[in-house]
């Protein structure tokens, strides 16, 4: 692990105990990130984004049924504390998350300010007035007008709503935050403003994302890194330029290829059929369906290849 | 439908659920048995019947069975009729004196294990001739071979003969009470009676061709059948049984019609809007300081206690309530819904969209509700009986409670009176709320999406 | 075959469509004014993306074709009947017409009603009494939205089919009564990017065989090139600007328009290098639009003392519309 790796999540699970089985949600995922960096986790919907967000959180829901693997932050292993170390001294003040659709579920009889202030009298134990100062501060980093502090969730927009979300997430100043859909219901302009912050929070706060998304276009406004995941599983872990130049693994490059683009003549191309049910997946490539270059060997799970650093999860790519 | 399996396995995997279904389907059954075997003029006449129908029963006397938690055991009511032969119990013997004169000798022969001496025996008497009445004379044969002369007399063409009220007999017994006197055990201080098997024998001559003597033999224990009976002497049974159609029927019927129109109404006050929901919201609010009982209560007073009309101003009342502010404000929701505005673009009409739309959408939320309703409407039928509203021609619970409590039942110690329609009142509570409870957990949760 | 050959399907005159806002419940507190003169016409065949942020009246402008609301102001008329005169059994009728495909697919089927029940609500209202023919009817449309094997759709509830699948059942039912028009509110914008290309092919491959005019709502400009004739731009209740796409995806002249281009993201790594520049600000209240060009408060070339004052009309460049006074 060099010096420099923030985050290193090695074969994580999260799998959910319902009436119909287990759902593989996270099922051996693995990516890392440095110090600075932002990653991108692309998926389509259902893939186990947001599980992955909650396993790497630990905040889970109440049927689990497997979680495990390794994760470690700055070296530590977060897997190995207890949940009350685990609390105190990691989520939300080495890692905090804003959750998918986060401006629709701020408390609507709270003041904004307040809510931003909320984690630091938590988790640094400081005075209110303290707090605020540093939701203001906060404020200013997001582009939110700081006399919106003394406001009410529904008297903002979404993309100011969006915004506040993201204030609440830094407001400790931690290394790392993840970002569940952060603009997805949002237009292009607000969605594009967001971006804007973010790329400026990344400079500024020196904070590192894992920015979770199934837009692989606005994806690439803040991606250092890309991880595509599909059914549970890590596909493929590359650096931004390298995938949106050419990715490697075939689903990634049907991926890229339904993109509609603005200002190329490319027709896109879509993908025929579903991703399979997590529930009870198929036992080799879980793409193999879907994809036009299966042979006999995707029949078997396919090993991780390591291609000149870019690691590819599929038959094609051993040598 | 998958989707009514679905629910049917979900709904198995609660144990109240499984409870509460199988008291409600063993009501159901035992309401359709007791309308297929007692129909309803039947069940009148008999509720109505008072004396002819009843004579053969004790008054106020609790159930048998309650023998098994007494350690006095009290004798269980019977009766023997001469017109059937009974194995050993009745012996009938038939002898021609001379073409006119014949001897007709009857014998009751019946065990008497109780503690307690009954309440009364009687013989009731049906002689046919024309002018000259039979002449009958009865004994007394005890367990220990004593014989005892109880009366001679002529025989009318009906009449009944009451043991107790027979002051020669007492006087015959030495002054004691007949039914003390006739049991006594002669070597006993305490007066308990001797137990063993006793006989009756009605000794008669005929002085006609064609005449003839039938008596039937009535033992007034001081218990009687399954459910006991009332200050008139009739079967508790009767009631008891006749309360569950009568009460599912009430019940069911009002909950239904009051959540399904409760629910047509708010749908269409939600969907129109304007006017039509002010004009629902305000009578809405009328009704609900309007005092519910109190109403019925002068309905039941002044105009009619048939339990249709108090069934009808009971939904009529109903109707208006909390509920369907409840109802409407998720149809208010529901309304806005994409799949609604996409039925109107493609032309529905308005009462297509509210019966085919609007109202479906609903239904799973309503089943709980009205199945768990269903026993408040038992609970107002049986108070209004008991309040001395009730249908005055339906045996019900509630009537046989307000019965006891005119009769001071609980005073005198006739808990049974009291208690048992009180514990299928519980029953069917418990059963329909147990039902609801778990409907309510399994439908509720999947709406909250909505 | 240019479009002045072609017959025009659908005219919205001077549409305006207000919604009052009441204090309280009642008590006026002025209005919304989420369509305010709009006017275009629409042919036979036609397909046009109407483009703007949310709230800009896009689906205001489409409820009005539908007749779900009437207009304030203006007139739509479609094949030469005028629509906001319409009500009863009329209005009802003239619904039946266009075919409507929403955004969410699963809030737009009835979640209590198979795909076959969905399917023969607009045939059973619109008098098609015969069971057989209906059934005949719903297959046919499955197979043309690609719900095959039909046999295996049929009997599924909403909540058992994806969201593609799902909005093929919406897209089926838009055209099951072979419509002359359908409208299209955002219909791919809650599903995921491999599905949306799929879906809006789909309509487009549908729209091309029975020559239907479509109305593509949305506010992703990277789709309408692969759907759309023409484009029109709305800002706050106005079109500002109304260009075959060509022209407009080449050479946007409304600075609102320029804005929406600058912020929609292909996918380049390089993207992350570089800020984009963007019109500072969100768009204005419906109720108390600035006055003069509505844009002014964010334009970047706001010519000061007009822009501000009057209001901007279309000014004419061939077939490229445009509502700002940059182009007199
Ligand atoms: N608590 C839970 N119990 C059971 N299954 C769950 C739970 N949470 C999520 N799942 C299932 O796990 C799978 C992945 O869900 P997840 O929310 O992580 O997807 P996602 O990639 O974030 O999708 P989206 O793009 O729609 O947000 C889905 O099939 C979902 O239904
Ligand atoms: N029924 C209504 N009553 C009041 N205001 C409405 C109504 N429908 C839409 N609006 C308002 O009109 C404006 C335009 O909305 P809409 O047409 O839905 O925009 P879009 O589809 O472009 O997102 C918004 O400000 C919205 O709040
Ligand atoms: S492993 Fe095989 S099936 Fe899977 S993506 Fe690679 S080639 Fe395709
Ligand atoms: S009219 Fe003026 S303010 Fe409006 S878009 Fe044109 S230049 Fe900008
Ligand atoms: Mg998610
Ligand atoms: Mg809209």
């Amino acid at each position: 692990m060099s010096k420099d790796t923030l985050l290193r999540v090695e074969d994580l699970v999260l799998h959910f105990k319902t009436q119909k089985g287990s759902v593989r949600a996270v099922d051996g995922v693995f990516f890392d990130l440095a110090h600075k960096e932002a990653v991108v986790i692309l998926g389509e919907s259902g893939c186990g984004k947001s599980s992955l967000a909650k396993a790497i959180l630990r905040l889970l829901p109440r049927n689990i049924d497997k979680y495990s693997g390794k994760i470690y932050l700055e070296g530590d292993e977060t897997m190995a504390m207890d949940d009350e170390n685990y609390r105190q001294n990691v989520r939300w003040v080495r890692m905090s998350l804003v959750p998918q659709a986060a401006m629709n579920s701020l408390n609507p009889v709270l003041k904004v300010g307040d809510q931003v202030a909320e984690p630091m009298i938590i988790h640094h134990g400081v005075k209110k007035e303290e707090a605020l100062i540093q939701a203001a501060k906060m404020f200013q980093h997001v582009g939110v007008p700081v006399d919106f502090l003394d406001r009410y969730a529904f008297e903002l927009s979404g993309g100011m709503r969006q915004r506040v979300a993201i204030a609440m997430s830094l407001v400790t100043a931690p290394a790392l935050v993840i970002l569940d859909e952060p603009t997805s219901a949002l237009d292009v302009l607000t969605q594009a403003n967001i971006f804007n912050v973010l790329k400026r929070l990344k400079q500024e706060l020196e904070v590192s994302f894992v920015l979770i998304t199934h837009d692989i276009a606005t994806s690439s406004e803040l991606a250092d890194r890309v991880a595509v995941m599909y059914a549970g599983q890590i596909l493929e872990v590359s650096d931004a330029h390298r995938f949106f130049n050419e990715p490697l693994h075939p689903y990634s490059r049907m991926l890229m290829a339904s993109v509609p683009r603005l200002r190329a003549n490319t027709e896109p191309e879509f993908i025929t059929g579903q991703p399979p049910s997590l529930l009870d997946p198929p036992k080799g490539c879980r793409f193999a369906d879907r994809c036009p270059k299966r042979f006999a060997k995707c029949a078997e799970e396919p090993p991780v290849v390591n291609v000149d650093g870019i690691q590819v999860k599929c038959w094609l790519y051993t040598s | 439908m998958n989707s009514f399996k679905r629910n049917l396995q979900e709904i198995l995997k609660y144990p109240s659920a499984i409870a509460g279904s199988l008291i409600i389907l063993l009501l159901v059954i035992v309401a359709g048995i007791v309308l297929a075997t007692i129909p309803y003029s039947e069940a009148i006449r008999l509720w109505r019947g008072g004396e002819e129908v009843w004579y053969a029963n004790p008054q106020y006397a609790p159930p048998a069975w309650i023998n098994y938690f007494r350690k006095e055991k009290l004798p269980v009511s019977f009766s023997l009729d001469s017109l059937e032969t009974d194995g050993e119990k009745i012996v009938t013997t038939f002898e021609d004196v001379d073409g006119t004169t014949s001897r007709t000798n009857i014998t009751y022969t019946f065990d008497f294990q109780a503690d307690v001496v009954p309440q009364e025996m009687s013989l009731y008497f049906d002689a046919v001739y024309v002018s000259k009445q039979p002449f009958v004379s009865i004994k007394w044969i005890t367990p220990d071979g004593r014989e005892l002369r109880v009366g001679d007399f002529g025989v009318d063409k009906r009449m009944t003969y009451r043991l107790s009220q027979d002051e020669k007999l007492k006087r015959r017994l030495g002054g004691v009470v007949p039914m003390v006197g006739l049991f006594a055990d002669p070597n006993s201080e305490t007066g308990v009676p001797l137990k063993g098997t006793y006989q009756l024998v009605l000794e008669s001559v005929s002085f006609e061709k064609d005449s003839s003597i039938h008596a039937e033999f009535v033992f007034f224990g001081q218990v009687f059948g399954l459910a006991g009976t009332d200050h008139l002497r009739r079967d508790l049974t009767l009631p008891l049984l006749y309360g569950v159609p009568i009460a599912l029927a009430f019940g069911l019927l009002a909950a239904l019609g009051t959540s399904v129109l409760t629910m047509i109404i708010a749908a269409i006050g939600a969907w129109y809007g304007g006017w039509v929901d002010e004009l629902i919201q305000r009578i809405t609010e009328v009704n609900l300081v309007l005092p519910f009982l109190s109403i019925l209560i002068m309905v039941g007073t002044f105009y009619s206690r048939s339990i249709w009309t108090i069934l009808g101003v009971t939904v009529l009342l109903s109707i208006f309530t909390g509920g369907i502010k409840g109802f409407r404000a998720i149809f208010l929701q529901v309304k806005e819904s994409a799949y609604i505005e996409a039925a109107r673009a493609y032309g529905s009409s308005d009462i297509r969209v509210i019966f085919k739309y609007l109202i479906p959408r609903m239904i799973p939320l309503l089943i709980p509700g009205l199945v768990s309703s269903v026993p408040a409407f038992v609970f107002l039928e049986a108070s209004l009986a008991i309040l001395g509203l009730g249908d005055p021609v339906l045996p019900t619970w509630g009537k046989i409670i307000n019965d006891a409590q005119t009769n001071a039942a609980l005073y005198k110690g006739l808990y049974y009176w009291v208690l048992e329609p009180a514990v299928l009142l519980m029953i069917t509570g418990l059963g329909f709320a147990m039902l609801g409870f778990a409907l309510d957990r399994i439908f509720n949760p999947r709406l909250r999406g909505i | 075959m240019t479009d002045k050959q072609r017959d025009v399907l659908l005219s919205i005159q001077d549409l305006h469509v207000w919604f009052e806002l009441r204090r309280f419940g009642f008590g006026h507190a002025g209005y919304v004014k989420a369509v305010d003169g709009v006017t275009f016409d629409l042919h036979f065949g036609e397909t046009i993306a109407i483009v703007g942020e949310s709230g800009c009246g896009k689906s205001s402008l489409m409820k009005t074709i539908l007749g779900l609301n009437k207009p304030t102001k203006g007139k739509v008329i479609f094949e030469n009947l005028d629509v906001g005169a319409l009500s009863g059994e009329a209005l009802r009728q003239y619904r039946a017409h266009i075919g409507y495909v929403q955004q969410d697919p699963f809030g737009a089927l009835a979640p209590f009603m198979n795909v076959q029940q969905i399917l023969e609500e607009p045939l059973l209202i619109n008098g098609v009494k015969d069971a057989a023919e209906r059934e005949r009817r719903v297959r046919k449309v499955m197979e043309e939205v690609k719900l095959t094997p039909v046999d295996d759709f049929l009997h599924k509830f909403p909540h058992m089919l994806s969201g593609g699948q799902q909005q093929r059942v919406v897209i089926a039912r838009a055209i099951i009564l072979e419509p002359k028009l359908v409208v299209a509110d955002e219909p791919v914008s809650m599903l995921d990017a491999s599905v949306r290309v799929e879906i809006l092919k789909l309509l487009r491959g549908l729209q091309e065989k029975y020559h239907m005019a479509v109305i593509y709502i949305t506010h992703d400009l990277s789709t309408v090139r692969y759907f759309s004739e023409r484009v029109f731009v709305m800002y706050a209740g106005n079109v500002v600007e109304k260009a075959p796409v060509n022209s407009i995806v080449h050479n946007p002249k409304h600075p609102y328009t320029a804005a929406l281009m600058d912020a929609t993201s292909d996918p380049d790594a390089n993207n992350a290098l570089t800020m984009r520049e963007l019109p500072p600000g969100e768009p204005p209240s419906l109720v108390n639009p600035p006055p003069g060009c509505r844009f002014h408060p964010r334009c970047p070339k706001r010519i000061e003392n007009l822009c501000e004052v009057e209001e901007p009309y279309d000014l004419q460049a061939d077939d490229h519309l445009v509502s700002c006074w940059l182009y007199k």
